[in-house]
């Protein structure tokens, strides 16, 4: 399919608009069906029966008491879940993450799980399974797990990525570096140096939605599964792969997804929900309860962080030089790779090194978290040049505006950037009202800048025309936020009609060929590529109609703002077709008319953002109050600008959540502390200001529309410019996130007595 | 002929090398040429790589060319949220 | 176990209902009754997902027995709209896009309902203080509070 990717300027109609989505009434009177909200006949209740120790040998499951119980229809083991991966290791460690094999290798590991007629019967059975655990020595630490004394959580695995290959097994899966120019010799024309240690707890996505599930394998191999998720079609591999299946005979529904954040782009409770089915042979229910979603479900990484940043006099930074490690829970990972990457993205820097070490730990399997292992680096790089601006006498906007990544600037991961937001950000942001506005007492005003890549990918859309001209589109991204509002804009943009004409639904695995998933900020990027080409399409076929209806050459018919229109001398008597005319006429002029895509969308440009907050700290208790925040970002085009301030203001609250206080909490037996909302405390309404946003629009080259993606970058700043807001208020530097009133008060007192 | 930049980890596996000449016109070529003459790289290239053209970042599109002179970097292909 | 006999109210309408003694009343509406918008998000009374009004009080029905409905009026956000007028809250959450996933919506709208019939004219920090019992994740709350201000003034001059 020839289809142009490339920017054109435009002017709009429809995009840009902000229309009430189209499955806003379903969600405001509780019609629409969410994971736990779908049930069918004769199901069973799915339960699964979690290790109670952070590290564990697994010498026996005893699973007869709980088979002979009235109402178990079935009981799992790892041996249900036989390895299939064929030495692919990614995927078996997402199956022995799904159900235990050796060992278990976190608090909450799932060992076992039953499928019985009811929850009561659920639960009494998992009680009945008798589990011969070897209590093994843990680690839950980050720079403890890499001490050369740690237990050792998987012996088979040797750092990669070192010079030399390693004769010693370690919890460093791998090493990796990235970065130009030389350091030291940038270091050695500083005149000021900035030289700190960070670290940052594990955060969990939060999402209120907890991980559920329906599925309903039949004997002849066919499957159905109903489930919330961010890619049902990477769902629907990966159990087909795990369970031995023919993809094709798995049929994955996405119900409305109740919040994912990187959460649910991976499988955990779906083979467990197949396995039971297919043992019961009946549809099997599995809804996560709260406790189980933080103790299994991915949170993001633990951190800790070196940074070094060098200045000269007039401000220049001539070296910036990071260590960066990650938990990734007990399986590989490359969540440290990515922070290296990201680490210095906002800045022109001629010098520049930063290694990552990915850390196994006794913690649940990492998964990604909105721009994951972005907000961590920027956390300790945005503090430290924060530092440096002030040892300098510089302004910190001042200071960053003259070091910030331009066009033709060589990245710090590497390549040259193309036309990039980071400085119209800046730009911005010192403009703002915001930055004048008087503090009071106790007050400090923080800022910080962050980046994200954004992603494309696999992308496919249908989009059919009715014979009543009105348009259904079927897309293959799950909408997260609103994205069926965007693409029925494009859709209408594209085609020239009216948004309400336009009708998008999210089409099952088996109605739609494979889209990657709603991941990366891609979701409107990627599918409003595939919905454009898929209209453009359309309009092909809609011209030929038109011209079979006027008996012309299709050459002569051009498409105007929703009508066809024949073009040149002989055709001057001819009037117009809308889409409607030449809709109702299909079925004479050659059937249904339709247009498809299926297309890589690569090229998604990155995004950056300026965030600027006022933070009040009480000096006696160390608490902290946000009492004014400002978003800047470039979206490249607003699609639906309501939806984009809703991802800026999300991105910003949960940034502030892990910033003040949300963390995972470890005993000394590697048992999670806070499994709930009550003691893991996300920000609720009396936490926080109205959230102000700026939308920039720089457009991404790589799209029709200059559409980048808007979803994640909105978490990356929030972290340093919090820790520089309460700074600033408080006198201390924070460098421990998040910075909860005990450890600002512990950073007062510190300070006071020198 | 197009030269193409690694990063770290890769070029350990590229015999210690952080800059590669390529005889590639586009992506496709580009990966069959590196896993021939660097047999190491090939895993990696099941894995996932990216390839960076002129700053633009691409995951999947194989058939993406390699114009003459534009800047090539080969990153990690990353995971989202 | 004995199922216990249950009759009481919901939207208005007579229901009657078998559950079992520690059922909750959450269990008994999305699982015996079919009345799925009350939502699940923590099973504790942390997150407000499930916010019902029992007798003009907003309570967490993941909190509350089926047993303990008997003789009681429920109203849940299936009875918000009259046939098909959405009510202000439920169109003013649409016009703001006060919801992203929409999974805390049914709960933000139930709780902003008890919260207006209470204090119709609230100030910004009465609203946020009145809905910190519900948790969203994705809007940062900005938009719902929106929402509520603009609901109130349209209901105030109904």
């Amino acid at each position: 399919m020839n289809f142009d990717p490339r920017y054109s300027g435009r002017n709009f109609s429809s995009v840009g608009t902000r229309p009430i989505r189209p499955d806003g009434v379903d969600k405001v009177t509780g019609r629409a069906r969410y994971g736990a909200d779908f049930n069918m006949a004769g199901q069973l209740v799915g339960r699964v029966l979690r290790s109670p120790h952070a590290h564990a040998i697994i010498r026996k499951i005893d699973t007869s008491k709980a088979e002979k119980l009235a109402g178990v229809k079935a009981v799992i083991t790892a041996k249900d879940l036989p390895d299939l991966t064929d030495g692919d290791a990614g995927m078996y460690d997402i199956l022995d993450n799904c159900m235990a094999r050796a060992k278990a290798l976190y608090d909450g590991h799932a060992v076992a799980a039953v499928a019985a007629v009811d929850a009561r019967t659920a639960r009494q059975a998992l009680k009945l399974i008798a589990v011969d655990y070897e209590v093994l020595p843990h680690v839950t630490d980050v720079d403890e797990a890499m001490k050369h004394t740690a237990p050792l959580i998987n012996d088979t695995i040797f750092t990669e990525g070192l010079e030399e290959k390693p004769v010693k097994p370690s919890n460093v899966t791998k090493r990796s570096q990235f970065g130009h120019g030389d350091v030291h010799q940038g270091f050695g024309h500083a005149d000021f140096i900035v030289e700190r240690s960070f670290k940052t707890e594990q955060t969990h996505q939060g999402y209120i939605e907890p991980h559920a599930c329906v599925a309903s394998v039949s004997s002849d191999g066919t499957a159905d599964l109903w489930v919330c998720t961010q890619g049902h079609f990477v769902y629907r591999q990966h159990c087909a792969q795990l369970l031995g299946m023919e993809a094709s005979k798995l049929r994955v529904t996405s119900s409305e997804i109740g919040g994912g954040f990187g959460g649910k782009t991976h499988v955990w409770a779906e083979p467990v929900a197949l396995a039971l089915s297919r043992k019961a042979g009946r549809p099997v229910k599995l809804v996560m309860t709260r406790d189980e979603v933080f103790r299994a479900s991915g949170p993001t990484s633990a951190t800790s962080i070196d940074v070094k940043i060098g200045a000269r006099k007039d401000g220049t930074i001539t070296a910036a030089e990071a260590t960066l490690r990650y938990t990734s829970g007990p399986y590989a990972g490359t969540w440290a790779e990515i922070g290296a990457m990201t680490a210095f993205a906002c800045y022109k820097l001629e010098n520049v090194k930063t290694v990552g070490y990915e850390v196994l730990v006794n913690r649940p399997k990492t998964a990604a978290y909105r721009a994951p292992s972005a907000p961590m680096a920027a956390f300790a790089v945005e503090s430290a040049v924060d530092e440096l601006a002030k040892e300098v006498g510089i302004d910190p906007v001042e200071f960053r505006i003259r070091n910030a990544a331009q066009e033709g600037t060589r990245s710090s991961y590497g390549p040259v950037y193309g036309p990039i937001g980071i400085g119209p950000t800046l730009e911005a942001a010192k403009n703002h009202p915001h930055m004048k506005a008087p503090l009071k007492e106790n007050q400090g005003r923080g800022m910080a800048c962050g980046f994200w890549f954004n992603f494309g990918g696999q992308t496919c859309t249908d989009l059919n025309i009715g014979m009543d001209g009105s348009v259904s589109l079927a897309v293959g991204t799950v909408d997260v936020g609103g994205s069926r509002a965007s693409l029925s804009l494009v859709a209408a943009e594209e085609l020239g009609i009216d948004y309400s004409q336009v009708k998008a639904i999210v089409a099952d695995t088996s109605s739609l060929g494979y889209n990657d998933m709603t991941d990366g900020s891609r979701g409107t990027f990627s599918s409003s590529m595939a919905t454009i080409s898929a209209a453009r399409n359309a309009i092909k076929i809609l011209r030929e109609r038109a011209a079979q209806m006027w008996d012309i050459s299709v050459d002569d018919v051009a498409w105007e703002q929703g009508h066809a229109v024949a073009k040149g001398d002989n055709h001057g008597n001819l009037g117009k077709l809308s889409l409607k005319e030449i809709a109702a006429r299909s079925g004479t002029t050659g059937g249904p008319i339709a247009g498809h895509s299926e297309l890589v969308a690569d090229g998604a440009g990155v995004s950056f953002a300026t965030h600027i907050c006022d933070i009040e700290v009480d000096p006696e208790t160390g608490f902290t109050k946000v009492i004014r925040y400002t978003v800047v970002q470039d979206a490249g085009k607003a699609v639906h600008p309501t939806y984009v301030e809703g991802q800026y203001q999300g991105g910003a609250a949960q940034g502030i959540g892990w910033a003040l206080n949300e963390e995972y909490i470890y005993g000394k037996d590697g048992r999670l502390q806070n499994a709930g909302f009550l003691d893991y405390r996300i920000p609720v309404c009396s936490d926080l200001p109205m959230i102000d946003t700026q939308i920039l629009e720089i457009p991404n080259p790589n799209h029709p529309y200059g559409v980048r993606g808007v979803g994640e970058t909105s978490i990356v700043p929030p972290l340093a410019a919090i820790a520089n807001a309460v700074s600033n208020a408080a006198g201390v530097r924070m460098t421990h996130i998040p910075m909860s009133p005990p450890r600002i008060l512990a950073a007062i007192e510190a300070e006071r007595e020198g | 002929m197009v030269e193409v930049t690694l990063w770290g980890a890769l070029g350990q596996v590229a015999g210690g090398k952080s800059k590669v000449e390529v005889e590639a016109k586009d992506i496709r070529e580009l990966f069959r040429k590196l896993a021939e003459q660097y047999p190491g790289i090939e895993p990696w290239i099941d894995r996932g790589i990216a390839v960076a053209i002129d700053g633009t970042i691409y995951r999947d599109t194989w058939s993406k060319e390699l114009p003459p002179g534009a800047e090539i970097f080969l990153l990690p292909r990353l995971a989202g949220g | 176990m004995a199922g216990v006999a249950v009759s009481t109210t919901i939207n208005g309408d007579h229901v009657e209902y078998l559950c079992q003694p520690d059922e909750t009343l959450l269990d008994v509406l999305r699982d015996r009754l079919g009345l799925t918008g009350a939502k699940e998000g923590c099973g504790t009374g942390d997150c407000g997902a499930c916010s019902i009004i029992l007798d003009d009080r907003l309570v967490c029905s993941c909190l509350v027995l089926g047993a303990e409905a008997e003789g009681r009026r429920i109203e849940t956000v299936e009875g918000m709209a009259h046939g098909e007028k959405l009510h202000p809250l439920q169109q003013k959450f649409l016009e703001h896009a006060a919801l992203q996933c929409g999974i805390c919506t049914p709960g933000f709208l139930i709780a902003a309902k008890d919260l207006l019939a209470k204090n119709p004219d609230p100030t910004e920090e009465e609203i946020r203080f009145g809905l910190a019992g519900n948790l969203c994740r994705c809007t940062g709350y900005d938009k719902i509070v929106r929402a509520v201000q603009d609901a109130a003034n349209v209901m105030k001059g109904a």
